[in-house]
């Protein structure tokens, strides 16, 4: 055997690389099409039990077959072997079969580097806290298996011992280069287009049972944190898209078009100053606490006093805003009035009727509102999750048949009642109220939060907010959902009221995994500056950033090298005299090896420097004889001397 | 052991090594380290090509010591009781008489022992440990001192039966002798027979005084540094991917034995990291296995640099 011949991968390295693949390709499962789970899943089998029964690899033409095989099934799936997620697919199963053909510590290496950045694609789909801490698990797998390709010999929990001190010593500079790489505007972690078709969200439509199906998600629409002074729970309505066209049982919105903003705060008015952390929803919209009086960047508000950014929202977003309780405003566009006074003919005929009786019977625009709000309360309208199924008429239905229904019905036929009656009225959606977490304060709103109610054009007040499903289901607007839904429906998870201990555990959860998302994902160009802005750093651009990281590191690294290298000074005094005497050869260029004795080095010393034979020859002798042999201590002082007067 | 025999003089040590190297040439660091072995107690075994002078080193040892000599030719035939003994019926007698074997000696040569069965050679690495030998029950007491001196050809050789690990581990050193340089050939072949100059030479050491240097060598200081430096030259071997298997706590024992008499041949009461390195090469080499076997192309020096350059004294 050639003697660089190199060696064949132990019995152990193989396993360990197994692990490793499956380390990488275990928390990718739920995002790859199931016959590629399936097919990289029996690879990794199929070479299990290669390694359990010693057998022998399979043949190239095997391994080329089932990589054409592979390939052809992406190809087939994406329509393309380029791309986020094609290219994810290809990989995994370059790493499946790379087991295949693994026989040398070389081919580990690659297995291990795929693995490495395989980790990394984790966070493509999800950047959650949990697939933080897989990644890091496959992280340290694939560390191991990088330290048992140079020892074979080490059993695996010490491995992974090393492979955790490893990535320890790494965690000054990962926190280095987070903090100070300088961003570039824009998200860290762009996805491709696709990948936002199952975000949930208002919709800018609204038909029964559309905010009925949101409303059973627990996913959280936004968070909100409140500077100062936090307005009762049941003033909070976030607006959202304001509906103000109706065609035939669907709501839509009216014209999205840029507008002043031309309302002033009331004098007197409370105002909020808040700051709005957005999920992606893949909507324009932004929400806001009735109403706001500033404009987030890059967004701009509408004739309707809706919020609007200029495109989807695709990643999480932050926004500071400023919201009034009370608003005064001037007069209103008549192209806005004359939309909210459409009503299509034959729609609901009996609450059209209603509503054209009370304008016949006259009386001021407030007195026909409070009729309305009247007639509401006397029909003792049930709020439920579960309406029954609605024709045509969905407003006449509720409103005389079976006058059971949930917040929409309320809002809906509130608003054709009113525009019947000669009372311009729109549906404004959005979230009302939320819960806050007592462990860092802020508000979470969650799409179960969504919410429809109603806005009246008086005369002398302007745009006025009606929560019908107020007046009906008063519990729905002070507390919770839970409490306005009778007893026994259903509800989602986390709007139900008990578990008090499982609750703490929640609010501290999304506390932590608010902080995740404010400084971990949401650094971004604006946070980075401001952290380095406070860190004391004046003006920051990416020059210094650049500057900084690098002197950072440097120093990290020199400070772990130099606890690398500094050892106690012995215990022995006779060593720390023969180590001077060393000390100062080294600097003659004629250093101690390290395993080399007293003699043999006195030996070596005596031919570079004759002239200094007699001294180096009793200064070794002297040493030796402290050190190894039973020389009296007194001879130390000896050695002090001869060393002290020692020069090279 | 006689402690009523004083150890030897210096002189008379270097005495030894001083006639041997009149009788073989040109290789006076393998005469002092297979003088060594012998004062640590150790067994020998020479590993070189037929001819290079194995059996005249062991013979010249043994006459200079003033010791017993007996050689056992290894074949592959043998039996174990050619070389232990074998006990007859005494017709005169009527009772069992042991006849002892070649092996009942002070000084035995067992030459090519790689030649001989298995079964042979473990009857005579049995008696290297043991320093005793059971035949038919009865164990009988070897001669003191007792020194093998083992040769063996290069395990290429056709016709050979390697020693496995666990019997290579009984040996506290290997040496090979090499070829003479050219003026110790020269000297060689212009001189008299060798066999004639050995039958020549009278002992410089006796018996007893052997002994007592034997008592000598473990009275030699090992300071705690120095213990420290073998057991990390150990465990080096035990942890270091360089290496198959690590050094066994006998080869630790004989790596300090062997130090402790080149110490005492030197001069020195005490032994120094350098008495360690320069007996590694022999004590180490032949336990050590680089994973492929590729020791067997490297020189033991080679080798046992390797280990000595890897481990810092401390």
């Amino acid at each position: 055997m050639k003697p660089d011949a190199p060696q064949p991968l132990t019995l152990t390295q193989t396993w360990w690389l197994l692990a490793t693949g499956l380390a990488a390709f275990v928390p990718l499962v739920p995002h790859v099409p199931i016959w590629l789970a399936g097919l990289t899943g029996a690879i990794f089998v199929w070479r299990a039990a290669l390694v359990w029964w010693h057998q022998s690899l399979p043949t190239r033409w095997v391994l080329v077959l089932v990589t054409v095989a592979g390939a052809a099934g992406v190809f087939l799936e994406y329509r393309t072997l380029f791309g986020q997620r094609a290219g994810v697919a290809l990989l995994l199963i370059f790493l499946a079969l790379k087991q295949l053909e693994a026989r040398i510590p070389r081919d580990g290496l690659a297995i291990i580097f795929l693995a490495y950045f395989l980790t990394l694609t984790q966070f493509f789909e999800d950047q959650s806290i949990p697939i933080a801490a897989t990644m890091l698990a496959t992280l340290t797998v694939a560390t191991a298996a990088l330290a048992a390709l140079t020892d074979a010999r080490i059993s695996p929990l010490p491995l992974l011992r090393r492979a955790g001190v490893m990535l320890l010593q790494a965690v000054p500079f990962m926190l280095i280069l987070f903090v100070l790489f300088p961003r570039v505007n824009g998200p860290l972690w762009g996805l491709p287009s696709d990948a936002y078709s199952g975000l949930t969200g208002l919709s800018d439509s609204m038909t029964p049972g559309s905010i009925n199906n949101l409303i059973q998600s627990d996913a959280i629409a936004f968070r909100a944190k409140f500077e100062g002074e936090v307005p009762p729970r049941q003033q909070m309505y976030w607006r959202g898209p304001v509906l103000s066209r109706l065609k035939d049982r669907t709501w839509l919105p009216g014209l999205i078009r840029p507008a002043q903003i031309d309302y002033v705060p009331a004098p007197g008015s409370p105002s909020y100053r808040y700051t709005i952390t957005l999920e992606a929803h893949n909507r324009p919209w932004l929400f806001a606490l009735e109403l706001p009086s500033t404009l987030p960047p890059n967004a701009f508000s509408t004739a309707d006093f809706q919020l609007h950014a200029k495109k989807p929202v695709r990643e999480r977003l932050r926004y500071a805003l400023e919201s009034h309780a009370e608003v005064m405003q001037g007069a209103e566009d008549d192209f806005v009035l004359s939309l909210a006074r459409q009503l299509p003919a034959g729609l609901s005929p009996r609450t059209q009727a209603l509503g054209e009786r009370w304008a016949n019977e006259g009386g001021n625009d407030t007195q026909r509102l409070q009729r309305a709000i009247e007639f509401l309360r006397q029909q003792r309208l049930t709020y439920t999750l579960q309406p029954p199924l609605m024709g045509q008429h969905v407003a006449d239905e509720f409103l005389f048949d079976h006058k059971r229904g949930f917040c929409e019905h309320f809002a809906s036929a509130f608003v054709i009642l009113m525009r019947a009656a000669d009372v311009p009225a729109r549906v404004v959606t959005g979230y009302q109220g939320g819960e806050r977490n007592p462990v860092d304060d802020t508000w979470v709103i969650r799409q179960s939060d969504a919410h429809a109610w109603a806005e009246v054009w008086l005369e002398t007040q302007g745009w006025v907010r009606v929560d019908p499903t107020a007046t009906s289901a008063p519990a729905r607007i002070e507390q919770n959902l839970a409490a306005a839904v009778p007893a026994g429906e259903p509800l989602p998870m986390l709007a139900r009221a008990g578990f008090d201990w499982l609750k703490d555990l929640r609010f501290r959860w999304w506390a932590v995994n608010n902080a995740w998302n404010q400084w971990v994902l949401g650094y971004d160009m604006q946070r980075q500056r401001d952290f380095l802005q406070k860190l004391g750093m004046a003006s920051p651009d990416w020059r210094k950033m650049i500057v900084w990281l690098a002197v950072l590191c440097g120093t990290v690294l020199l400070a772990l090298t130099a606890a690398m290298l500094w050892r106690r000074p012995p215990a022995d005094p006779a060593l720390r005299q023969w180590q001077r005497f060393c000390r100062r050869l080294a600097r003659r260029g004629l250093a101690r090896y390290e395993w080399e004795g007293p003699d043999a080095y006195a030996q070596r010393l005596v031919a570079a420097l004759p002239a200094k034979a007699p001294e180096i020859s009793r200064i070794a002798r002297l040493y030796a004889g402290l050190r190894y042999g039973r020389l009296e201590p007194l001879a130390l002082e000896e050695l002090r001397r001869y060393v002290a007067a020692f020069k090279p | 052991m006689a402690p009523s025999v004083s150890a030897p003089p210096y002189n008379a040590l270097t005495g030894v090594l001083t006639a041997a190297e009149q009788i073989i040439l040109g290789k006076p660091q393998q005469l002092r380290l297979a003088f060594a072995c012998l004062l640590a107690r150790g067994h020998l075994l020479i590993e070189d090509l037929p001819g290079v002078g194995k059996t005249t080193l062991a013979h010249t040892l043994a006459r200079l010591l003033g010791l017993d000599f007996q050689r056992i030719q290894f074949t592959s035939d043998m039996l174990p009781a050619d070389i232990l003994g074998i006990s007859v019926f005494d017709r005169e007698r009527s009772s069992f008489r042991f006849h002892p074997g070649p092996i009942f000696t002070q000084v035995v040569l067992a030459d090519e022992i790689n030649r001989a069965t298995p079964k042979a050679q473990s009857a005579l690495l049995e008696a290297m440990e043991e320093r005793q030998v059971t035949v038919d029950g009865e164990t009988r007491p070897l001669p003191e001192p007792f020194f093998v001196i083992a040769t063996q050809n290069p395990t290429h050789q056709i016709g050979t039966f390697p020693l496995p690990e666990s019997q290579l581990d009984r040996f506290l050193m290997r040496i090979a002798l090499g070829y003479p340089d050219r003026d110790a050939e020269r000297a060689l072949l212009e001189g008299r027979d060798r066999r004639a100059l050995l039958a020549d030479i009278q002992p410089v050491l006796d018996p007893a005084g052997l002994v007592a240097a034997q008592a000598q060598v473990r009275q030699i200081h090992v300071a705690p540094p120095l213990i420290d430096y073998v057991q990390d030259l150990v465990a080096h071997t035990r942890h270091a991917a360089t290496w198959q298997h690590g050094l066994s706590p006998r080869a630790g024992l004989g790596l300090l034995a062997a130090a402790r008499a080149w110490a005492l041949l030197a001069g020195r009461d005490h032994v120094l990291p350098e008495d360690v390195q320069t007996v590694l090469p022999t004590v180490a080499t032949h336990r050590l296995q680089v994973p492929g076997g590729a020791i067997e192309s490297r020189a033991p020096e080679d080798v046992a640099r390797l280990l000595i350059e890897a481990v810092p004294l401390p």
